[in-house]
């Protein structure tokens, strides 16, 4: 086998080995970019139609710890009801001495996110006040359970 | 409330396609690297090229199909990753093999692979549910121990190989009983923390600019320390001993937020290392193999092995010599610990790199399932599993390169050795797992029942 042929094979598995480097990280750009569904809706408007309740420019797409000892944890949010508490059963799992085992739900009505405390013992805060009922959350509006801060956003 | 149709909110995908384009990808390349070897060493294709692809690939799509079967949410990308460094393991194995050079096996390591993939299954199917590890913290901490201290207590005859006596020794059969302990360990520490991390970040008061611990917050970090030490010196292991210490460190900062646990912990690590190698010959002559390793007096002895794989690596330059073109089995014991050095002479600081970037990418897979699990304990079980065998990399890589003290550890999932593999890719079937529990969708309601709402499980 000549030297040429060699070199070639050489250079070309190299290439190949960095060819799946980048392949693998193409995979995962949507955890680096954020996920794709937010521009593709308004290249294309007119082919979806949406049922008025959701999914409008506006509206919440996460919720995010921005506090205590599970900072960072994201929740994309669906229809879905969101309960936060210590019981494992609960969507957001909190090892919190001051937290109730189901502390609090979020829920969406209308198109937007209501917060409602389950009777805890120490209490629901969005911002500064307690949710003593059903309170709407606007977008990036801290809620405070125990020791941990989450709170809604695009 | 509207009805709950399948809504196009913004969710995980699955991604099973792209993890099977992925993994049949990984194998092509790895067949590619064989036929590459067999062209380099012999100017034709290796006959065996398509058992050992096919064999490689058949065990793949087993472990896929597992879990798919299993964990499908699971991150797509943890099994293709795995699947090529194994794979180029495997070929680097065999092109030692063919050399020739003694100790080489490639079917062996073909062999431990499939069990590896057992093992990766069994894991799967048998732990539903990651939690129930923290159920098990202290047993784990008592078995992680005991693993770890046979060899010590064992007499050297059994235990002994090349100076390391890190080993059981069943006649023809040997296992490396750490590997498993390690395993053990990260889950012991994970449950351990989860329940003292409070009183770990909050006691304790400052000082200039670092919050100091309490004296008795010490305790479990003075006896890892201590645990730590005593493998160094009683086991003649260097390497466990770091990996171990470290990744308690990692996790306690993890757990903690505190700098302080950190600097306390090189600081102490440092110390002991100093120590011992001032109170123990065989200590003191890691040390000295690393800092004179090219000195007249230590290049024909303890410092040989490190110089082939610096010359080696020097040798292969930016590019490579091509596989199945340069002489990796001038280095002693290329197969196992100095098989990055061996790689590196024949793909190349170009081909290092990629494998770096690979080993990188899995464990990212890993810390971004640590940020999206959804309990305490997955955090900190994710967490330092990532970062132990990010650790572990960085520990050979740096011994080989001379950044630190050379430690006999192994290449995770490259370098010949059954303990290693089968107790790595049970450390992927937990992050799988993990992965799995992070990036399934919380359950969907099954029908419009205005406020009131099933929870369902």
């Amino acid at each position: 086998m000549s030297e040429l042929t060699l070199l070639l094979i050489r250079l070309a598995f190299l290439a190949a080995l960095w060819f799946f480097v980048i392949a693998a990280v193409g995979v995962i750009r949507t955890d680096l970019f954020g996920p794709r569904t937010a521009p593709a809706p308004a290249r294309k408007p007119a082919k979806v139609v949406k049922p008025p309740s959701r999914a409008k420019k506006g509206d919440p797409r996460q919720l995010i710890v921005t506090g205590g000892p599970l900072q960072g944890t994201i929740i994309n949010l669906t229809e879905t009801p969101i309960t936060i508490g210590r019981a494992n059963d609960a969507t957001l799992v909190l090892s919190d001495d001051y937290a109730s085992s189901r502390h609090a739900r979020l829920f969406p009505q209308d198109g937007q996110w209501i917060v409602e405390d389950l009777g805890s013992t120490n209490g629901t805060f969005l911002e500064r006040s307690k949710v003593t009922r059903p309170t709407p959350v606007p977008l990036g509006v801290p809620i405070r359970i125990g020791k941990t801060v989450i709170e809604l956003r695009k | 409330m509207s009805a709950v149709d399948g809504a196009p909110v913004p969710m995980t995908a699955k991604r099973r396609g792209a993890q099977l384009a992925m993994l049949a990808f990984a194998v092509l390349i790895v067949m590619g690297a064989y036929a590459s070897v067999g062209l380099g060493l012999k100017d034709e294709i290796p006959s065996g090229m398509l058992t050992y692809g096919l064999g490689l690939g058949a065990l793949m799509l087993a472990a896929y199909l597992v879990l798919a079967k299993f964990a499908p949410w699971a991150d797509p990308l943890l099994l293709p990753l795995v699947t090529l460094v194994n794979g180029i393991g495997i070929v680097m194995i065999y092109r030692l093999e063919q050399a020739p050079m003694p100790g080489a096996n490639a079917t062996t390591q073909l062999m431990w692979t499939a069990l590896g993939v057992v093992m990766f299954s069994a894991t799967l199917i048998v732990l539903k549910d990651q939690r129930a590890l923290q159920r098990l913290t202290y047993t784990a901490g008592f078995a992680g121990v005991i693993l770890l201290a046979i060899p010590a207590v064992l007499p050297s005859s059994l235990s002994e190989v090349q100076g390391a006596k890190i080993w059981i020794r069943l006649g023809e059969f040997s296992i490396q009983p750490g590997e498993f302990a390690k395993l053990a360990l990260v889950v012991f520490f994970a449950g351990y923390l989860v329940a003292k991390r409070d009183v770990l970040a909050l006691a304790g008061r400052r000082l200039l600019f670092i919050d100091l611990p309490r004296a008795r917050d010490l305790g479990p970090v003075l006896i890892t320390w201590g645990f730590a030490i005593a493998t160094l010196i009683l086991e003649k292991d260097l390497g466990t001993s770091l990996l171990l210490f470290g990744t308690f460190i990692a996790m306690l900062y993890i757990a903690t937020q505190r700098t302080s646990w950190v600097l306390i912990g090189i600081l102490l690590f440092a110390g002991g290392a100093v120590l011992a190698g001032m109170a123990f010959s065989h200590v003191e002559a890691r040390f000295d193999a690393w800092l004179h390793a090219d000195s007249p007096e230590l290049y024909e002895t303890a410092g040989f092995q490190l110089m082939q794989g610096l010359f080696a690596m020097g040798s292969g330059g930016i590019l490579g010599t091509g596989l199945g073109q340069g002489h990796p089995n001038l280095i002693p014991l290329a197969f196992s610990d100095f098989i990055f050095p061996a790689t590196g002479e024949e793909l190349g600081l170009t081909g290092l790199m990629a494998l770096l970037l690979v080993y990188a990418l899995i464990v990212q897979r890993g810390l971004r399932t640590a940020i999206a699990a959804r309990d305490p304990f997955s955090k900190l079980l994710a967490g330092g599993l990532s970062f132990i065998l990010a650790w572990q990399v960085f520990i050979i890589v740096g011994g080989v390169t001379r950044l630190i003290p050379l430690t006999g550890l192994v290449t995770p999932f490259m370098s010949a050795g059954g303990s290693a593999l089968l107790a790595n890719w049970m450390l992927i079937a937990v992050l799988v797992r993990m992965s799995d529990a992070a990036r399934r969708p919380p359950p969907q309601a099954i029908q419009d029942e205005g406020l009131t709402q099933v929870m369902q499980r």
